[in-house]
């Protein structure tokens, strides 16, 4: 069952706070309102993972593995891989996070993320089949959100991306429907680099990058994730208010153009 | 493998729609005995039930909200509602749909007037044929005004996506699973304004317009059949409040 | 200003009332120049308020109400009590009769009231910051200990009274029960014989069938004299 959730522990005097400088325009750091805050992107920190990576988005802090083993494929589709999202919103990000099952926010968000890689087709999965029918490489991308300070959407997306593109499996053979490693190295077979862009909506302004104190103050947000050929492939609108068609339209727009920068950014950081 | 044309040479659907054309939809108001208020929803071959309790006692109470009402929401499918039975437990997707849901029911509701309350909507889906989530809200509203919670104005659900280059409206099942891109929105008429929005597959900024504006209109006509839903459930009420009248104070005697 | 509902015209939530200066009267809303509905039921225009007359909800307590409620808890100064709301009612010790003045343990109180016992008490306080507060010192507000009980939607508890109390007078003429209608949808229909009880709680249930229809009156009656062929109403 979804319920609403508690009021955010913060005042009414210091939401009003947040809600009037976005109204003139601006933002508590002194942001432009279409400014994503400092960003820091670490590829292939954890060595044990095929992939890995590391995104400081200003206090942000996601990290992200990527985890390629061998499995069966679906009925339904017996020569391509299997991608597989998770997150995780460790009880250390945040004082309201607590341990146990994901909840709906960490589910959400998973799958959102899951949706940007999927249908952007950005893993070629007919590229991952061992063994038509019986064995296939499965790919786990699991999201761990260390610190949060808002847009965990948008971080958790970069981080998955930096983990994929940087991902590391060995070359293989296949004999008797069994996959045989050889020494080469190759990365994941990428074809296309899904970036999030989450807009947010208070009262009458639309931001993005927004930080923890203004998603406290939101009217809602919307996710639009964009792949390399400036297709739309996810949306997701969240939150208690609501937006007219023409700001979704609108914000479209915006995601569109500011993906952009975000995805040069992660493929430079691939050598 | 035979490939399947999802459009045919003369642009009509598989099910023989033309592209902007919604399927059949049918809606029925207050068919539960217990629930607070019901309503039951045929869409395509989606069937779909959607009850609410409340405003009622917030169980447990340190879920209740000081100044407002909790809205509880639960989307769930029957194990017999998919082709391959569905586990009864609850799946990471109801989960999500769970949330996407309340969050688009909540911006109509008038919960400020039932602080430390719950308002708990429940929507079973019977048999699954695509757009489940949206015919799940438009179900769920009928059920809220059924149950007579105050409420801005009733929402609507549909979707729009894209099958084989064109702009569609109403996904079928196939065309889902087939197709390029689902877009399932939420809209109230009155405010123009949308409480669900979601999309995946692969659509330019032109197509996503298209679509929007496809599934906006669809609503704003979905909203008109809950009305006269309304209407036909409650149109005897006028007969019987010519019968009544201010309640004098009951006399009591022991 | 434009009326665009009203003479007991069925709106529903959204639906727009009226324009201009009108005061938005019960489940109704403003929005800028316009009043909509909030509900589903029957527009009327009283001078300049506009009021929506609800057809069905959950029963909201008012001050001055009179209820039929049941003891959930005893606690250390009153009782808790169920009235079907989204609130628990709270009977404090100095609202019941029979109090001692010396102080009183949880035994003590459970002798006034036990847990599970049904009473008719009255609404003395209730808004938004507070669960309702009841009382039970007051003529014919007490411990109920027999008789039998008819839960209905408390929106039909008016038709249960009746034009100028027209059905209730009738029921209770001829059924020789005494019917006592809470505003919270619990009737209770204290008798003589548990056979008049039974009739009369089949009337009331009819009447919530049947509430929209007319000659209603006349037809719960036809009904009860039916039901009373062959016995004696004492």
């Amino acid at each position: 069952m979804s319920l609403t959730h508690q009021h955010s522990p913060v005042a009414k005097l210091e939401q009003r706070t947040v809600v009037d400088i976005i109204a003139k325009g601006k933002r508590l750091d002194e942001r432009g309102t279409q400014d994503y805050r400092p960003l820091t992107i670490t590829l292939g920190i954890i060595e044990k993972a095929n992939g890995s990576a590391q995104v400081y988005l200003g206090k942000t802090k996601v990290v992200a593995g990527v985890k390629v083993e061998i499995g069966t494929p679906f009925q339904d589709t017996p020569n391509e891989g299997i991608l597989t999202v998770n997150a995780e919103f460790v009880p250390m990000a945040s004082p309201t996070f607590e341990a146990g099952p994901p909840d709906e926010n960490s589910i959400e968000l998973a799958r959102v993320v899951d949706r940007g890689i999927r249908e952007s087709k950005a893993i070629d999965l007919s590229k991952l089949c061992i063994d038509p029918g019986k064995k296939v490489f499965m790919v786990f991308v699991d999201i761990y959100i260390l610190d949060h300070d808002g847009n965990l959407i948008d971080a958790a997306g970069m981080a998955a991306l930096g983990a994929l593109v940087s991902a590391k499996m060995h070359e293989f053979d296949v004999k008797n429907g069994a996959p045989v490693f050889k020494d080469k190295i190759m990365p994941l077979p990428m074809k296309n680099y899904p970036i999030a862009i989450t807009a947010t909506k208070i009262e009458n302004s639309i931001i993005l990058d927004p930080s923890l104190e203004e998603e406290q103050v939101m009217t809602c947000r919307l996710t639009v994730t964009t792949d390399k050929d400036d297709r739309v492939v996810a949306m997701q609108k969240g939150g208690l208010g609501v937006l007219t068609p023409d700001e979704a339209k609108q914000i479209v727009s915006t995601a569109i153009s500011k993906s952009r920068d975000l995805r040069s950014k992660i493929l430079s950081k691939v050598n | 493998m035979e490939e399947v044309r999802l459009l045919d040479k003369n642009g009509l659907r598989v099910d023989g729609r033309r592209l902007e054309e919604l399927r059949p939809l049918k809606l029925e108001v207050g068919i539960l005995d217990k629930a607070d208020g019901s309503a039951y929803i045929e869409h395509g071959k989606n069937k779909i039930l959607a009850a609410v309790y409340g405003p009622r006692e917030a169980q447990p109470r340190h879920i209740a909200l000081a100044d407002r009402a909790v809205l509880r929401c639960r989307y769930h499918m029957a194990p017999f509602s998919t082709e391959e039975r569905k586990s009864p437990a609850p799946s990471r997707r109801e989960l999500e749909l769970s949330k996407v849901i309340r969050e688009a029911l909540e911006p109509s509701i008038m919960s400020e007037y039932f602080p430390r309350a719950t308002i708990d909507i429940f929507i079973e889906v019977l048999q699954a044929d695509a757009g489940t989530r949206c015919a799940g809200i438009t179900a769920a509203s009928l059920a809220l005004a059924d149950a007579g919670i105050p409420m801005r104005e009733l929402v609507a659900g549909c979707a729009a996506g894209k099958v084989e280059g064109k702009v569609v409206l109403d996904l079928s099942d196939l065309e889902d699973k087939k197709g390029d891109a689902d877009l399932p929105v939420a809209f109230m008429p009155k405010s123009n304004v949308i409480g669900l929005l979601q999309m995946d597959g692969s659509m330019t900024e032109d197509e996503f317009k298209q679509a929007l504006d496809m599934a906006v209109d669809a609503c704003r006509r979905i909203y008109e059949m809950q009305r006269e839903a309304l209407r036909q459930k409650y149109h005897l009420v006028k007969e019987e409040s010519e019968a009544k009248e201010e309640a004098p104070a009951p006399e009591v005697k022991q | 200003m434009t009326v665009y509902a009203d003479k007991r015209q069925l709106v529903g939530p959204g639906d727009i009332l009226a324009e201009g200066p009108f005061f938005a009267g019960e489940n109704t809303y403003r929005e800028g120049t316009k009043v909509f509905s909030s509900r589903i039921g029957l527009a009327e225009v009283v001078g300049n308020k506009i009021n929506v007359m609800a057809v069905k909800g959950v029963y909201i307590p008012r001050l001055d109400d009179i209820v039929v409620g049941r003891v959930t808890d005893i606690g250390m100064s009153g009782w808790q009590v169920d009235i079907s709301a989204p609130y628990p009612a709270m009977l404090p010790l100095s609202e019941a009769p029979m109090q001692r003045g010396r102080d009183m343990g949880r035994r003590d109180l459970g002798r006034i009231y036990g847990v599970g016992d049904l009473m008719i008490a009255q609404v003395i306080a209730f808004d938004r910051t507070r669960d309702p507060l009841l009382t039970t010192t007051g003529r014919g507000l007490g411990r109920v200990t027999s008789g039998r009980v008819a839960r209905i939607t408390p929106a039909k508890i008016p038709r249960i009274i009746g034009k100028k109390g027209s059905m209730i007078t009738m029921l209770k003429k001829e059924t020789g029960v005494d019917i006592v209608p809470g505003q919270n949808g619990v009737i209770l229909a204290v008798g003589r014989n548990p056979d008049q009880e039974r009739i009369a709680v089949e009337a009331l249930y009819m009447i919530e069938r049947e509430a929209h229809t007319s000659g209603l009156t006349d037809r719960v009656k036809a009904m009860i004299t039916e039901r009373n062929k062959g016995k004696s109403v004492t």
